[in-house]
């Protein structure tokens, strides 16, 4: 098969085009406005006047972090209407999490309803890839996503690992260091996990 | 006093201001000024992090941290360099820049206690031709530093740039005879007192109204002589490497300084020779007020077209190295002699 030639018609420079000059006013224009309407918001802001920012920076740490509505953040463990979890312990979600982050210790439950509860629920955040999995794979939907927390770092590896109190905002996330000795701090008694 | 002694102590008063109040000064704060302009045009914040005592005032104090860092940074010379050039590089090139600066008219002659004080700093009847060998000599610089580098990279560079700065001194040379022939004087100040009253009776007499192609031509060439974006192609920090990848430290700043004072003599210059100088439309200015009116008019329009360089700096992105020398040698150089042509027919037939 011969080969087959494309004519690609360039589009000819106009005179404005060729010296220049006019396009080079027309892209100073464009910045001169942007310099003094954001020039004069500035000023604005800092008399107090609402006015659009000048500027689209978030200077993140003093300001909040600013994350999508759909944003895949730190685990939550829904509760029940008694507090209890809802998590049932079938392990669907530890099964399907493709990072192996997630750590389960079922036990029975005391409702007859109920055939298992976790008794333990550890994330190993510093694992977690925020895949969503075990959001999907949840059949009654007892974790969600969307804890809005993107400040997760620790000192330690073993300060990754989040239990389950910690994942239903029970009891604030604390360096190991710098928690209560069991039996005087908080309510929830801590379980360590299998690791 | 006697007044030799007078006069080389104003001299050397008048020197003084040029390369502290207006040099160093200025071109500290462009560098403060280069990053909060761009920040504010491209809808950023900017430099605003460093403070004292918890002061950050927009961020004024990043220009004396730079120069701390700077000067406190080790200052590197890599094996196989020509330690003498190498070091001569910078000094060349930032001491010439400044030599530039002593000869921009910064004000003109007033009469204070019976004598006349003029207010440029080196009086010299070729002010213009002095201002623009310093410019070129400061290409010495450029070259030195490419070639006492021993790299192939700062050769390249420092290539370029001998190449970019000598085709558009040509250009200034053909650019500057037009007005060099209109006000029939090379003394800068003779310049800008030729530039004083109305045309017409409404626009002042300035150059920029008299040559405006010459005006025009004048901001492009000055842009490359003083190696600026877009026409940086000796630097290229990003992606093709300058003349001073093989400086550190305050030799590396010097080169960084001597971009900021090389504008700052380009600006003085299109202030003196487009901008009216230190005129004010409608004023005669004399004695003592009229010196400091001066100096603000002067100081005025320097910074004013400093703003307008800045802007065009972060406006236009690096043209390539052929680009740049054939707008050099066959649109700025053939319209400059053209426009030299019509305004010397010009004076011969109006005169």
């Amino acid at each position: 098969m011969a080969m087959t030639v494309r004519e690609v018609s360039r589009p000819a420079r106009s005179f404005m085009e060729q010296i220049f000059l006019w396009e080079v006013c027309v892209g100073l224009m464009v910045t001169f406005r942007h310099f003094f309407v954001n020039l004069a918001r500035h000023a604005l802001r800092a008399l107090g006047l609402k006015v659009e920012p000048g500027a689209v920076t978030i200077q993140y740490p003093e300001d909040p972090a600013v994350l999508g509505k759909r944003a895949r953040t730190r685990h939550r463990l829904l509760k029940r209407a008694d507090g209890s979890p809802r998590c049932t312990s079938c392990l669907l979600c530890e099964t399907i999490c493709p990072a192996k982050c997630i750590h389960i210790t079922p036990e029975e439950s005391p409702d007859p309803r109920i055939e298992k509860r976790a008794k333990t629920f550890d994330i190993d955040i510093g694992l977690c890839i925020f895949c969503g999995y075990c959001v999907e794979a949840c059949p009654v939907d007892a974790i969600h996503m969307d804890a809005n927390k993107v400040e997760l770092s620790s000192y330690t590896r073993e300060d990754m690992i989040w239990t389950m109190p910690e994942l239903m905002d029970d009891v604030p996330k604390l360096p190991r260091a710098l928690r209560p000795a069991p039996g005087i701090g908080p309510t929830v008694p801590f379980v360590s996990g299998s690791h | 006093m006697s007044p030799l002694l007078t006069s080389v102590l104003w001299t050397l008063i008048k020197v003084a201001f040029a390369l502290f109040a207006v040099g160093l000064n200025i071109a500290g704060l462009l560098g403060w000024v280069e990053r909060k302009q761009s920040a504010v045009l491209q809808d950023r914040i900017g430099a605003n992090r460093a403070d004292i005592l918890g002061f950050r005032i927009l961020g004024l104090f990043h220009p004396i941290a730079d120069a701390v860092k700077m000067l406190t940074k080790e200052d590197f010379v890599p094996t196989g360099v020509n330690r003498l050039f190498h070091t001569m590089a910078p000094c060349f090139s930032l001491g010439f820049a400044f030599l530039g600066l002593a000869a921009i008219p910064y004000g003109g002659v007033v009469h204070v206690a019976g004598k006349a004080w003029s207010l440029v700093p080196i009086e010299s009847p070729v002010g213009l031709l002095f201002v623009l060998a310093m410019l070129g000599l400061g290409l010495h610089g450029v070259m030195m530093a490419g070639w006492a580098s021993n790299s192939n990279y700062a050769l390249l560079g420092g290539l370029r740039g001998a190449a970019q700065m000598i085709s558009y001194e040509i250009c200034m040379g053909a650019i500057l005879a037009a007005p060099a022939f209109l006000y029939g004087t090379l003394d800068l100040e003779t310049m800008v007192e030729k530039q004083g009253g109305f045309l017409w009776g409404m626009i002042p007499n300035w150059g920029c109204f008299t040559q405006p192609l010459a005006f025009i031509l004048f901001l492009v060439a000055g842009t490359a002589l003083s190696k600026r974006t877009p026409f940086d192609l000796p630097e290229g920090e990003a992606e093709i490497v300058g003349y001073h990848v093989e400086y550190s430290g305050m030799k590396f700043g010097m080169f960084l300084m001597t971009d900021f004072i090389e504008t700052i003599v380009v600006s003085g210059l299109a202030v003196a020779i487009f901008l009216g100088g230190w005129q004010i439309p409608g004023m005669a200015l004399d004695g003592l007020s009229g010196a400091v009116l001066m100096l603000a008019s002067f100081i005025t329009k320097l910074l004013a077209v400093l703003f307008v360089l800045m802007q065009i700096r972060w406006t236009l992105p690096r043209f390539r190295f052929d680009q740049l020398l054939s707008l050099g040698w066959k649109n700025i150089l053939p319209l400059a002699l053209a426009n030299f042509l019509v305004t010397i027919w010009g004076i011969y037939l109006w005169r």
